[in-house]
């Protein structure tokens, strides 16, 4: 089983929590934090995996970590998760955000929050893996996403307008600022 | 109409979305509260609006607040109003909100079963997909049950997209719905078939998990799954297939055999390395796994797979350039280690270099797994190289954890691989130099430890410590190193207890006296005072003996000066003996100037000498005189004990019961003999219990070793270092003295080599210098020689030699749980704690020898410890062990008053409680209720008499020919704050209900002058629980007994109680006599069974108790109480 999932940057700031066991808002923050200063300490040419951590913690459990540009994806895992698994598997998550935004960069996870969601919701669900296989996952994630286009319809077409407007209005458009390509392929293991 | 749809769409143009929201919260980074807070009284104004387009935006910008840490739960309503909107984009925001911040304690949840079962029977897949996804973060029990079905139906939907979907939830309705796993586990099973491969995924995903819990009941499955490994080609199934059968073979060891050739194929033509580990990982390891380790050893061998050659494939992986296979390989050698440490041991070199590694996570792996390859030989080595770690390492965690690995790495097994005290003693002396440590208790008992069991080292160990409290300063500096200043403690005491070590005693006992040592903590103060009178006598001793008695007197001053300070301390143990310790010491001044010598009686106030004594000697300790256990303390209860009838036979296990008596006997006839040989030893020395001389022989079990001469290293040497010490001159020292073993080893080698050298060798691996070459400098005072085979040396009682026994006896027996008020036990309470249940299975290892001699004995013994029990049982209640017991205290109509408010509570004990441990449960009908008189007033209390309005279904037994309104005459009087306890036998029929009993004490206080009537009125609250025993019960017999399907259900929820999960059982089993069947995480499994047979059984979770028994009124009121337990606390 898995017991959270946490996106957050290289200062610690989160960009996505999925916890699968309840924990009250305060806490999950300090274990972002806590999470954070584990992980943040660590080299880029060590293991991936990480124990301790004690809110997030207990002997069964284990951090399960990749590093991609400026974001952390760490997963909290039981032992009845397979490490090398797990790590196969924030690789297909986050090759399907690179597919799904097209060359995704941590702008997108911080404009779309919701839409890293949907897409987590295809591949983990209720703390267990769902669906391993990328192109699945972004069929789905498509099908879902032009069903809420066709929703929107008319009275959507207003409000993005609106929105496009604000966007060019500002100083911040996301596609602008390269922070980095987030698809580093991981060497030595082979595709899932 | 219209006019207003377009009217809201117009005002939704300018609202704030997401990623406006987003971009705001970016643009105000100075005032980011300030700006949110302004965000969320719009938001509040949004779902106001009737628009379910702006509820749905200000619901989305909530779930991003939520990631921010802040609390949305006051919005949960219009989460849900906007889950239960008709179109898709809407629903999905508000399930992505529900399933961030619902959770079980959630309210409004219960609002959302029928939206949820409507959005589960949409004939949208993705409304049904969107429903299961946030299900499946916010299911609870209701929840569960009430949906099951549907979930159910789903999981044979036509799309795939939802089957895979259905069939993971229901591994969450299972945990919170266990009923639902008997009637779903067919169609679960048909789904390992299904031709989609994410269903098969899914499904194989839910086995798994639930396998973990209960592997047994999948054994079934195994052919399937094995069919499944052969066809599938999905990686992640792959995987936890074999995860799978590494959970089911040790259950199941012909499994085994059938997957080493599907298992090496897959290691073949596998290209994924996560894959490739699992098989590895499974083939080589999981079998040896416990619980049946020596069968999976045969098993191994009989697969001619050799646990070297699993270590050597491991030792592959952790070369790898890899970090991560690095990793992998080291935990799973960790795990060989634990079956076959001796292949893993060969590796040293590998494990040494990884503690080099860069990366701590693979450092801690390393550090693992040293634990199990140190010996005599490599130790120090070892040690050293830890030592150099810990100075180089940052971070605390690491540095503690290094810390804790060296003490277990040396203490382990009883210190058996340090052959150098002086160089272990340094060791941690050097430790108490780490900043910030959280271990400084560790490193305490450590010394402690060490100072009292090795006597060689007591010179040295004392030394150190005068160093160490003369250093204080140097623990104490700064706050942050407040852990560490536990050393203090042990270094206090072992100054003062083994002072006449002391080189310089007065400038230790003034370092003890120093102000500054009014900053330490409390209990490290108490034993600053007390071992700096133990000091002070000591150096009155020597300054006595000199001619100047000035000096003395000195001294006594000094103590006089200082001592005020601590007399005036908060904490009360420091300042009660401060200042009891002052007087003495002004005492003491008063004769030093008449010119008397006090040093001989002052230094006898702390004289004997302290010696450790195995958990075990606790039998040895006699029966004091004058004490018979075999005499009645009161009347002997109603003649209904027969020791014939056995319970019914429902539980598989009731054997240890029934067995226990042997061992009594076995014990009986072995205690006599150790008793006889302990009175001998004691006629040479009344008062001393001493440390048996057969202890030392640990050591001297290698042969040859007694003729090598124990070579004295000169301790001047390191005594006269300034300063501490430094542990690393003692490798070298250790090195020459080994050389010189060797070379006089030699010369007796050649002299011996002639003789037989049969024995030798057989318990250690014999390399180039074999282990039991090396002998130790100092010997450990190990008392083993009475240890039982299960056991480690957990715990020492220390007993001062002139201690009386008996009160050795009361102290170190530990609170005695219900199940044990045995006389018999109490005795052994020191042995170890032991579960009844281990209990039995230790002694059915127990060699039966039954001779014709000892069966005819055997029912005179068993007649006796009929008698032993029963009056132990009361003498056990006067102690005041149980908590039930009530005091009645009476005298003036006031306090009558008084005692009639407050709840009265009366100790049930069940008659069949006090032969539970024969396995009588002999008298369904039968309850005994132990009542503790108290006389609380100054007055004479005699002629009580008990009586009880007796009910339909309850009656107190009377004496034959007294009539049914006769109360009972209490056997005894009570002088003033006498207590006392008497015992009534009441027959119950029915024991389904609780019942209240009227009952009035009538009595005589008699005064100097006058003696008057008094009544009391009470009642007697025969509570459910009180019918109940508490009965050990095996997980199998257990799940036999629900599977039964005989036990009506029913359950209820603990509100507000916050308390940690082992309490709650604690509570459930203490003030409710269960017994833990089961526990995983927070779940829990409870048995009783009422003095009637009726079972009773509990599932219990933290918030929610769920219970099932074969009488449901019994069950209704046994949950109404326990209920009520919790909530007055």
């Amino acid at each position: 089983m898995i017991k959270a999932i946490l996106i957050f940057n290289n200062h610690g700031k989160p960009r996505l929590i999925r916890f699968y066991q309840y924990f009250a808002e305060d806490m999950q923050q300090q274990i972002i934090r806590e999470t954070f200063h584990l992980v943040s300490k660590r080299d880029d040419n060590v293991c991936n995996f990480l124990e301790g951590g004690s809110l997030i913690g207990g002997s069964d459990y284990k951090l399960i970590y990749r590093h991609y540009a400026t974001l952390y994806f760490v997963f909290c895992v039981d032992s009845s998760e397979s490490e090398l698994g797990i790590l196969d598997l924030i690789q297909v998550f986050v090759e399907t955000l690179d597919k799904c935004f097209e060359n995704v960069c941590e702008l997108d996870l911080i404009f779309h929050m919701d839409k890293v969601h949907y897409i987590l919701q295809e591949v983990v669900m209720g703390g267990m893996v769902l669906e391993t296989n990328m192109n699945e996952i972004t069929t789905q994630v498509d099908v879902q996403n032009r069903m809420e286009k066709s929703e929107g319809g008319l009275s959507a077409a207003p409000a993005r307008a609106v929105s496009a407007v604000k966007n060019m209005n500002l100083p911040e458009i996301p596609r602008n600022i390269n922070i980095g390509d987030i698809n580093i392929k991981v060497p030595s293991l082979s595709p899932f | 109409m219209a006019l207003k749809i377009v009217k809201g769409s117009i005002d939704r143009m300018f609202d704030k979305n997401l990623q406006d929201l987003v971009r705001g919260i970016r643009n105000h980074k100075e005032d980011e509260a300030k700006y949110i807070s302004t965000c969320i009284d719009e938001i509040k104004q949004e779902l106001k609006q009737d628009n379910i387009a702006v509820k749905a935006n200000a619901v989305c910008k909530l779930t991003y607040l939520q990631m921010l840490g802040y609390d949305v739960s006051w919005a949960a309503f219009n989460i849900v109003e906007v889950m239960s909107s008709s179109k898709f984009t809407y629903k999905r925001i508000g399930y992505l909100a529900a399933s961030q911040c619902f959770h079980e304690s959630t309210d409004v949840i219960m609002l959302t079963t029928n939206q949820i079962r409507k959005d589960l029977s949409s004939p949208n897949q993705y409304d049904t997909g969107v429903a299961l996804t946030g299900l499946s973060c916010f299911v609870t029990p209701d929840l569960a049950r009430d949906l099951a079905n549907d979930i159910m139906t789903l999981m044979s939907h036509t799309k795939p997209y939802i089957r895979k979907k259905a069939v993971l939830i229901m591994y969450k309705v299972f945990l919170k719905y266990p009923e639902s796993l008997r009637p779903a586990f067919p169609r679960l099973k048909e789904k390992l078939e299904d031709p989609d491969p994410g269903v098969q995924s899914a499904a194989v995903n839910v086995i798994c998990e639930l396998a973990r819990r209960n592997p047994k009941n999948y054994l079934s499955l195994a052919p399937l799954f094995f069919k499944l490994m052969t066809s599938s080609t999905n990686n992640w199934v792959l995987i936890k297939i074999i995860k799978l059968f590494g959970a089911l073979t040790p259950l199941e060891p012909r499994l085994g055999k059938k997957l080493i050739e599907p298992l090496t194929n897959l290691i073949h033509s596998t290209s994924a390395m996560s894959l490739l580990y699992e098989c590895v990982n499974t083939v080589y390891i999981d079998v040896n796994t416990p619980p049946l380790p020596s069968l999976s050893l045969s098993l191994c061998l009989y697969l001619s797979l050799p646990p070297q050659l699993c270590v050597q494939k491991l030792r592959i992986l952790i070369e790898d350039s890899d970090q991560n296979l690095k990793y992998l390989g080291l935990l799973a050698m960790s795990k060989i280690l634990k079956t076959h440490p001796k292949s893993v041991q060969s590796h040293k070199d590998l494990i040494l270099q990884c503690l080099d590694d860069k990366d701590e996570s693979i450092r801690l792996r390393a550090l693992d797994l040293l634990y199990g390859m140190v010996s005599k030989k490599n130790l120090m080595e070892i040690v050293k190289k830890l030592m150099l770690h810990v100075d180089k390492a940052e971070g605390t965690t690491y540095r503690d954890e290094l810390l804790t690995k060296i003490i277990d790495i040396c203490s382990q097994s009883n210190y058996q691989y340090i052959t150098n005290f002086e160089w272990y003693i340094s060791i941690l002396v050097e430790l108490t130099r780490l900043e910030g440590t959280r271990h400084g208790h560790l490193i305490a008992s450590q010394m402690l430890d060490v100072a009292i069991r090795v006597k060689a080292i007591r010179g040295f160990a004392v030394a150190q410590m005068a160093t160490l409290l003369d250093n204080a300063h140097l623990l104490t500096g700064n706050m942050q190193r407040m852990g560490i200043c536990e050393v203090l403690y042990a270094a206090a005491w072992i100054c003062g207890e083994f002072s006449e070590h002391l080189e310089n005693p007065m400038q230790t006992l003034e370092a003890m006296l120093r102000p500054k040592v009014a900053t330490l903590p409390g209990h490290i103060q108490a034993v600053y005072v007390q071992n700096a009178a133990k000091l002070f006598a000591t150096v009155l001793k020597s300054q006595e003996g000199n001619t100047d008695s000035t000096a003395a007197q000195e001294t006594s001053q000094l103590m006089i000066d200082r001592l005020p300070l601590f007399v005036q301390s908060a904490n009360l143990e420091v300042q009660e003996r401060a200042s009891c310790i002052l007087q003495l010491v002004k005492y003491i001044q008063k004769l030093q100037q008449k010119d008397v010598e006090v040093a001989e009686e002052v230094s006898a106030l702390f004289a004997g000498e302290l010696n450790p004594v195995a958990p075990k000697a606790q039998k040895k300790v006699p029966v004091p005189e004058g004490l018979d256990l075999d005499s009645w303390i009161n009347e002997p209860p109603s003649e209904s004990e027969s020791e014939d009838e056995q319970p019914k036979a429902i539980f598989a296990k009731e054997e240890p019961k029934h067995s226990r008596p042997r061992r009594e006997e076995v014990d009986e006839k072995e205690l006599a003999k150790r008793r006889e040989a302990r009175k001998q030893e004691q006629a040479n020395n009344p008062f001393y219990i001493k440390a048996s001389p057969s202890s030392q022989k640990v050591y001297q079990e290698a042969p040859g070793v007694e003729h090598i001469p124990v070579v004295q290293i000169d301790l001047s040497v390191p005594l006269k270092v300034p300063g501490l010490p430094m542990s690393d001159q003692y490798v070298k020292l250790e090195e020459e003295r080994r050389q010189k073993e060797r070379a006089e080893k030699k010369k007796k080698e050649k002299k011996k080599r002639k003789e037989k050298r049969s024995g030798r060798g057989k318990k250690h691996d014999s390399g180039p210098e074999s282990e039991e070459d090396i002998t130790p400098a100092h010997q450990v005072d190990i008392v083993t020689e009475e240890m039982p085979e299960w056991s480690i040396i957990t715990s020492y009682i220390f007993i001062k030699t002139k201690s009386y026994c008996v009160t050795v006896h009361v102290c170190s027996s530990r609170p005695l749980a219900d199940s044990e008020k045995l006389p018999v036990r109490s005795h052994r309470a020191a042995e170890a704690p032991k579960s009844p249940t281990e209990d039995g299975d230790a002694t059915s290892q127990e060699p039966k020898k039954k001779s014709s001699k000892e069966k005819r004995e055997k029912k005179k013994d068993k007649d006796r410890d009929r008698k032993v029990r029963i009056s132990t049982g009361l003498f056990l209640c006067l102690l005041g062990n149980h908590s039930h017991l009530i005091l009645v205290s009476s005298g003036l109509p006031g306090i009558n008053k008084c005692i009639q408010k407050s709840k009265l509570v009366f100790c049930f004990l069940p008659l069949t409680k006090v032969y539970d441990i024969q396995g009588n449960l002999q008298d369904g009908s039968q309850v005994v209720v132990s009542v503790i008189f108290e006389n609380k007033c100054d007055s004479f209390l005699k002629s009580m008499e008990f009586n009880v309005l007796d009910s339909l279904n309850s009656k107190l037994q009377r004496p034959e020919g007294s009539g049914p309104h006769d109360g009972l005459t209490v056997p005894f009087q009570l002088p003033p704050g006498v207590s006392n306890e008497a015992r009534f036998v009441f027959t119950v029929q029915s024991i389904i209900m609780p019942q209240k009993l009227k009952g009035t004490l009538t009595f005589i206080v008699k005064n100097e002058d006058s003696s008057t009537h008094e009544k009391l009125d009470f009642k007697l609250h025969f509570t459910c629980t009180s019918y109940l025993i508490t009965t050990p019960c095996y997980s199998d017999a257990f799940a036999k007994l629900l599977e039964s399907g005989d036990l009506k259900c029913s359950s209820v929820r603990l509100e507000g109680v916050n308390m940690p999960f082992h309490h709650l059982l604690a509570r459930i089993c203490f003030h409710h006599h269960f017994s833990v069947v089961e526990r995983i995480d927070s779940c829990a499994s409870m048995y009783s069974r009422s003095i009637q047979g009726h079972h009773v059984c509990l599932l219990v979770k933290t918030v929610s108790i769920d219970a099932k028994c074969d009488e449901p009124t019994l069950l209704g009121n046994v949950l109404d109480e326990i209920k009520q337990t919790f909530s007055q606390c």
